[in-house]
């Protein structure tokens, strides 16, 4: 099986993506991930305002029969976190890339994020 | 390749070839989800579903004392079988203390003696246990260890006889909870009880391992995982060896694991006497509702609406069905007796919930 894995995100090793929107930086996790996790039922965030810093933890992702850590691609603080992960965790599943976004960050210093895996990088690393 | 575990040893596979994704369990390399855990759940809820159960053991006991022995290595009792009949039973130690749960079949007339479906990678120590204690007793039984002989495939849910009655000669509605007759199933010599692990109407059928992709493949409905399997059993309070009892890291009776209707003392077996004294637990294993959202695992503690600690989760999900998130856990036994406030501590933080008598769901 192959998963999408989009050209306009860089990624974690540990399967978060991060992607560049108006001026912050929009997370989640791949669609590797999620297929990994199985059927999503509860995701942990931040709090509006929390400074991150990159590579540490953020939140937790719970599938039925996984837990799982997330972990931050760019220092800076959250801007927004997905409200609709509260009663709708599904949408991690369903559109890991879209709806199923879990944080934006405005970034300290946005050029840290050609420190990540390229799309071909990650490609490699879940064949 | 084959699969290995964590410390390196070679898996065992089931002779049903699954393309999916699959862990290790008891020894064993089993499929663990085929679409969703959901989809699976509901499919076993709403209509039908199969699962490939090739890792459970199959011991069978015959000859002149097989009955006796298995009454005095097992806590129900065995003299209440009639052929074609089943019990669940426990098997514990001198202490009382539970190696396995299991269910012992008396075969059909057709095929007199008895098997006996020891949890997952216990098939040998169960095998050792018989054959020393048939020897030191003196006992006429011929004990054989089958497991690498017979696949096992359980088709469950109220769609289930439907569904099997399509592809085999009995009578699927002469069975009755916890009978089992030989018969033929998509052309295959099989045994069939009417026996599960879910909580819905279903089947477990026996057959060689050579026929068991006929049998799988024949029985066309959603093919479930153990993910599944666990969800199922966990929303109807049923007990998960190695999780809700272990002999060494979790020594329970089946008082204290909630199985007392299990165990006949008026018979004589291995652990009667500690058992007879034994019945009122200080501790017993309690299901646990959350209304805070979180997933309780197997080693949280659950405490008092105060925070002072009770004990410990034993395994615990997102229930399917509900949408709610269960656990099982030992608790001290007034918890069992009523619904009282709990908490659960999730990561650090403490989640809100209540004790309940399973079933989760009726």
């Amino acid at each position: 099986m192959s998963f999408e894995v989009p050209d306009d995100c860089r990624y974690l090793d540990s399967h978060e993506w991060a992607r560049r929107e108006n001026g912050t930086v929009r997370v989640g996790i791949s669609e590797f991930a999620q297929d990994e996790l199985g059927d999503v039922v509860f995701v942990e965030l931040p709090a509006e305002g929390d400074s991150l810093t990159r590579g540490e933890a953020f939140g937790v992702v719970e599938s039925i029969k996984a837990v799982s850590d997330l972990y931050v691609p760019v220092s800076g603080v959250v801007t927004a976190t997905n409200e609709d992960l509260v009663t709708a965790p599904e949408l991690v599943n369903e559109a890991p890339y879209g709806d199923g976004w879990m944080l934006e960050i405005d970034p300290d210093d946005p050029s840290t994020l050609e420190e990540l895996l390229s799309p071909d990088s990650y490609r490699e690393q879940i064949e | 390749m084959r699969a290995t575990d964590s410390l390196g040893m070679s898996l065992r596979q089931s002779p049903i070839t699954h393309e999916t994704k699959t862990m290790a369990f008891g020894g064993w390399e089993m499929p663990v989800e085929f679409d969703s855990i959901r989809t699976e759940h509901a499919a076993v809820r709403g209509s039908v579903g199969k699962f490939d159960v090739s890792h459970m053991g199959q011991i069978a006991v015959s000859g002149p004392d097989a009955g006796r022995l298995l009454q005095r290595l097992t806590t129900n009792d065995v003299s209440e079988l009639d052929p074609g009949e089943a019990q669940y039973t426990a098997i514990t130690d001198e202490r009382g203390v539970m190696l396995d749960d299991t269910v012992v079949y008396r075969l059909p007339e057709s095929r007199p003696g008895y098997l006996f479906v020891p949890n997952a990678g216990h098939d040998t120590a169960m095998y050792d246990r018989w054959v020393t204690h048939r020897d030191r007793w003196g006992l006429d039984a011929t004990v054989e260890n089958r497991t690498d002989a017979y696949a096992m495939v359980a088709v469950q849910g109220p769609a289930a006889a439907a569904l099997l009655g399509e592809h085999t000669d009995l009578s699927l509605s002469a069975l009755s909870r916890f009978d089992i007759a030989a018969g033929r199933v998509a052309g295959v010599d099989a045994l069939v009880a009417r026996t599960g692990y879910t909580g819905e109407t279903g089947f477990e059928l026996l057959c060689a391992t050579d026929a068991a992709e006929r049998v799988w493949d024949a029985l066309a409905c959603q093919p479930c995982g153990l993910g599944a399997r666990d969800t199922l059993r966990l929303e109807m309070g049923f007990l998960l060896s190695g999780e809700e009892f272990h002999p060494e890291e979790n020594p329970r009776t089946p008082f204290e694991a909630g199985i007392g209707f299990a165990v006949d003392l008026d018979t004589e077996f291995l652990g009667r006497d500690t058992l007879a004294d034994a019945r009122d637990p200080a501790e017993r294993v309690v299901g646990v509702m959350l209304r805070e959202r979180g997933v309780p695992r197997g080693g949280y503690t659950v405490t008092t609406a105060d925070g002072d600690p009770l004990g410990q989760v034993t395994s615990g999900t997102m229930s399917p069905t509900l949408g709610e998130p269960i656990a099982l856990a030992y608790l001290p036994t007034a918890y069992a007796e009523a619904e009282r406030p709990v908490r659960v501590e999730i990561r650090g933080e403490p989640k809100n919930g209540h004790t309940t008598t399973p079933p989760f769901v009726s």
